[in-house]
């Protein structure tokens, strides 16, 4: 396999010059090692709540804990090189040492532990659902029964409502949530199903504020952990500021700030979480 | 070894229904450009009427409706179309979809298909249609009597074309909740990640027997039906 | 054309056509007003999800820079595909019937392919193999997708603009002592590329458009740019029409690049210039 791919990959390394040529700002440029005391933290910059771009800054909860950790690390905040880490690069980028950091909705799993390493938990989120602001009538997965469900292209949170909770249930497919709170708000889909801090990120933007709601009965745990490369000897510290930040209360402040003004509370039986030993 | 991998690559391909896929994808394009086809044809016909509020629409909606990428069109169709203005074209989520993305796929087609007709038109020597008017006949007479019919034999190659760039733009279809070809092959891929190359090649494989086809007869069938000048 | 099909309209075939405008322009209007009310009902017409694309931030922070990625991957891949398809082109056109067999099955393959297909399989493998930074891979396979389609387009182009110019370039070339291979480098090649130019702009529309297939595999192009803006401010289906209407200008302002460079270069080849990629070219057998 790996011949069979020679020549496109030659082709690509052609491209790449070529692209090197008219584009010199990609901010995900790895090439800056000389600044030996900056860190670069992969984060999501599609989730508002969580990580987002917003022009030249970055907001969310994901933000806001890997700026609290990298301090206590030593890395003040204009050290902080932001790169974005969409789901499927992650391990790369991890192993490749394009980011020393990954704070992205990253559930810490045992596939995923053979090839890198998790700091944290600092946050357990679950799958839950996303209605509207007015709507009683659902309450959990099981309430889907006949009803229209609205999640992302390939997810495999749809499949298990489907699977094993309402297998009557109608699916929309979007290539992001953002297109599914629209189809939620205007009454077409009845619910969105992701994780629950996810669904909050979105129910709190303003211009969804009052429409919509989580409704705040999570189905699964999903162990939000700080992803690191396999050998790096940064994970006590990282879980000793993550402990700290939730014993000064910093924890449920920042939590509270992004992703609290539609009412959401974190699962308080499992948060805010211990780290765990580091392997 | 060698056998090792074809043992992983039929593993791979084990409970997954390509050719179900691939029938979408079929299907989508069967109604699709039939329906493209119809919208087409109204259209070369408006851009070449007397009247000059039609000619003036059915260019304003080519300029339209060509430029803007299909993915926009197809979300729109799901967002705007249905998810806004309660526009429902079937029963159940799955069938609504599927005529959704029929239509998305047809009226972005149908700006090209306006397109071939018209070089079709042009194929057409102007004696024919100044004879056809000599004779008495009206704009609707001569244009669907004599100039669309030869027209029509012009525009075989261009509108096979069509056809080609229809059955690879279904693939767009998964924008609009359509589980189709390029879907499962993304899940597989997700899924089997040591058998990408032979995953991918089984696929695109599946486009060329569909499209070489297409584009043989269409070359062979312009041919024939050629109208000897 | 159409103007041998009807005659100027008379007196009553101009009332009529009045009466026909203001019944369409009503249907037109009606539907329009329809679709209007529908959207203030669900609240979409509220100024505040549409204001956000008059303030700069907008632009600086997500439009722009989305169209610059938009325009940076079709660049990229305008040149790339040229000197791929010049490659399989003159293969096609060479002697050697092996050559001119692989080159052919390359380009129907290619040709055959959906775009989409192509830059799913190399943003995964590309992602997979590692030989290139990770934050790279999405232009990557954007280039190589619309690389592959476009220049087998291309390819067609070059070997049926050969194929298009009159027999007495070669035969005159030929006369004055040049060898099969000098008379295609400097005679026909040269003129087929001129006469391919308005067809290569109009392929940057299609290029330019597909670019949008990235969204797919995170390429922060025009679209997803839009729809991040859209995210955030929770307006994704104004921030979806506005990248259609950036779209369509500049493909509209490229179609008319097209064939302005159709009449402008007629003078410059013997060949035909034309704004459109030639028909499918299995060949049959004709060249």
């Amino acid at each position: 396999m790996r011949r069979g791919l020679l020549a496109p990959a030659l082709l690509a390394s052609a491209a790449l010059a070529l692209a090197g040529c008219s584009s010199d700002d990609d901010s995900g440029d790895d090439s800056s090692s000389g600044s030996g005391d900056s860190i670069k933290i992969g984060i999501k910059f599609d989730q508002p709540g969580l990580g987002y771009k917003d022009g030249d800054t970055y907001t969310g909860f994901d933000v806001d804990v890997a700026t609290y950790v990298a301090g206590k690390l030593g890395y003040d905040a204009d050290k902080i090189e932001w790169v974005q880490a969409p789901s499927a690069n992650r391990e790369n980028m991890l192993s490749g040492g394009q980011v020393d950091m990954i704070f992205a909705t990253y559930s810490i799993t045992d596939d995923r532990k053979k090839v890198v390493s998790f700091a944290g938990p600092y946050f357990v989120a679950g799958q839950d659902l996303l209605v509207a602001a007015d709507d009683t009538s659902i309450t959990g997965p099981e309430d889907l029964e006949g009803k229209n469900l609205c999640s992302v292209t390939g997810s495999t949170s749809a499949q298990r409502i489907k699977d094993d909770y309402a297998s009557g249930t109608q699916l929309l497919e979007q290539p992001g949530y953002a297109e599914c709170v629209t189809a939620l708000t205007a009454g077409q889909v009845d619910a969105v199903t992701t994780d629950d801090i996810i669904l909050a990120g979105l129910a709190a933007l303003p211009a969804n504020e009052g429409k919509v709601k989580v409704v705040g009965n999570p189905f699964s745990e999903e162990n939000y952990g700080v992803g690191i490369p396999k050998d790096s000897d940064k994970c006590e510290d990282i879980n000793t500021a993550i402990q700290a930040m939730v014993d000064d209360g910093t924890w449920q402040k920042l939590l509270d700030k992004n992703v609290g003004a539609s009412g959401y509370k974190a699962n308080e039986k499992l948060n805010p979480p211990k780290p765990a030993a580091c392997a | 070894m060698q056998q090792g991998y074809l043992d992983d690559v039929r593993e791979a391909f084990t409970g997954y229904d390509v050719l179900g896929a691939f029938w979408v994808n079929i299907q989508l394009t069967i109604y699709a450009g039939i329906l493209a086809l119809v919208i087409g044809t109204v259209l070369a016909l408006m851009r070449i009427s007397p009247v000059p509020s039609l000619r003036w629409a059915g260019t304003t909606y080519v300029t339209l409706l060509r430029n803007t990428p299909l993915t926009i069109i197809i979300v729109g169709c799901v967002l705007g179309l249905w998810g806004q203005l309660g526009v429902t074209l079937g029963d159940g989520f799955q069938q609504n979809f599927f005529r959704l993305a029929v239509l998305g796929l047809a009226v972005y087609h149908a700006a090209f298909v306006c397109e071939a007709l018209r070089s079709g038109v042009n194929t057409v020597p102007t004696g024919q249609a100044e004879a056809a008017r000599a004779i008495g006949l009206n704009f609707g007479q001569t244009a669907g009597l004599v100039v669309l019919p030869q027209a029509f034999r012009g525009a075989v190659a261009p509108l096979g074309n069509v056809l080609i760039a229809l059955v690879k733009n279904s693939t767009v279809a998964a924008a609009g909740s359509v589980a189709e070809a390029s879907v499962l092959m993304r899940e597989m891929i997700e899924n089997r990640p040591d058998v990408i190359l032979a995953i991918f090649v089984v696929f695109a494989l599946g486009f060329v027997i569909i499209v070489v086809p297409i584009g043989l007869a269409t070359t062979s069938l312009s041919r024939r039906l050629a109208v000897a000048r | 054309m159409s103007q041998v099909l009807f005659d100027a309209p008379g007196p009553r075939a101009r009332r009529r056509m009045v009466w026909v405008n203001i019944l369409a322009t009503v249907v037109v209007v009606a539907i329009g007003v329809w679709v209007l009310v529908k959207l203030g009902e669900k609240g979409q017409l509220d100024a505040d999800l549409w204001t956000p694309f008059l303030h700069a931030d907008a632009w600086v922070d997500y439009l722009l820079p989305g169209l610059r990625s938009t325009l940076e991957a079709a660049g990229i891949s305008i040149v790339t595909s040229a000197i791929f398809g010049l490659v399989l082109g003159l293969g096609r056109l060479s002697r050697s019937r092996t050559v001119r067999a692989v080159s052919g099955v390359i380009v129907e393959f290619f040709r055959a392919v959906p775009v989409l297909l192509m830059m799913i399989f190399f943003y995964m493998g590309l992602l997979q193999l590692k030989i290139v930074d990770a934050s790279d891979v999405p232009l990557l396979a954007v280039v190589l997708g619309l690389t592959f389609y476009n220049g087998s387009v291309f390819a067609e182009l070059v070997r049926s603009g050969v194929h298009n110019l009159p027999r007495g370039q070669r035969e005159a070339a030929l006369a004055v002592g040049l060898r099969r291979g000098q008379s295609l480098r400097s005679v026909e090649v040269p003129q087929a590329l001129i006469a391919m130019l308005p067809a290569i702009a109009s392929q940057l529309v299609v290029i330019l458009k597909d670019t949008a297939l990235g969204y797919i595999i995170t390429y922060p192009d025009l679209l997803n740019s839009a729809r991040l803006l859209g995210t955030g401010q929770g307006n994704i289906l104004q921030a979806l029409v506005v990248a259609a209407a950036i779209f369509i200008v500049i493909n509209y302002a490229l179609t008319r690049l097209a064939s302005f460079l159709a009449t402008r270069l007629g003078s410059r080849t013997a060949g035909e210039t034309r704004a459109a990629p030639p028909p499918m070219a299995i060949d049959t057998g004709k060249g």
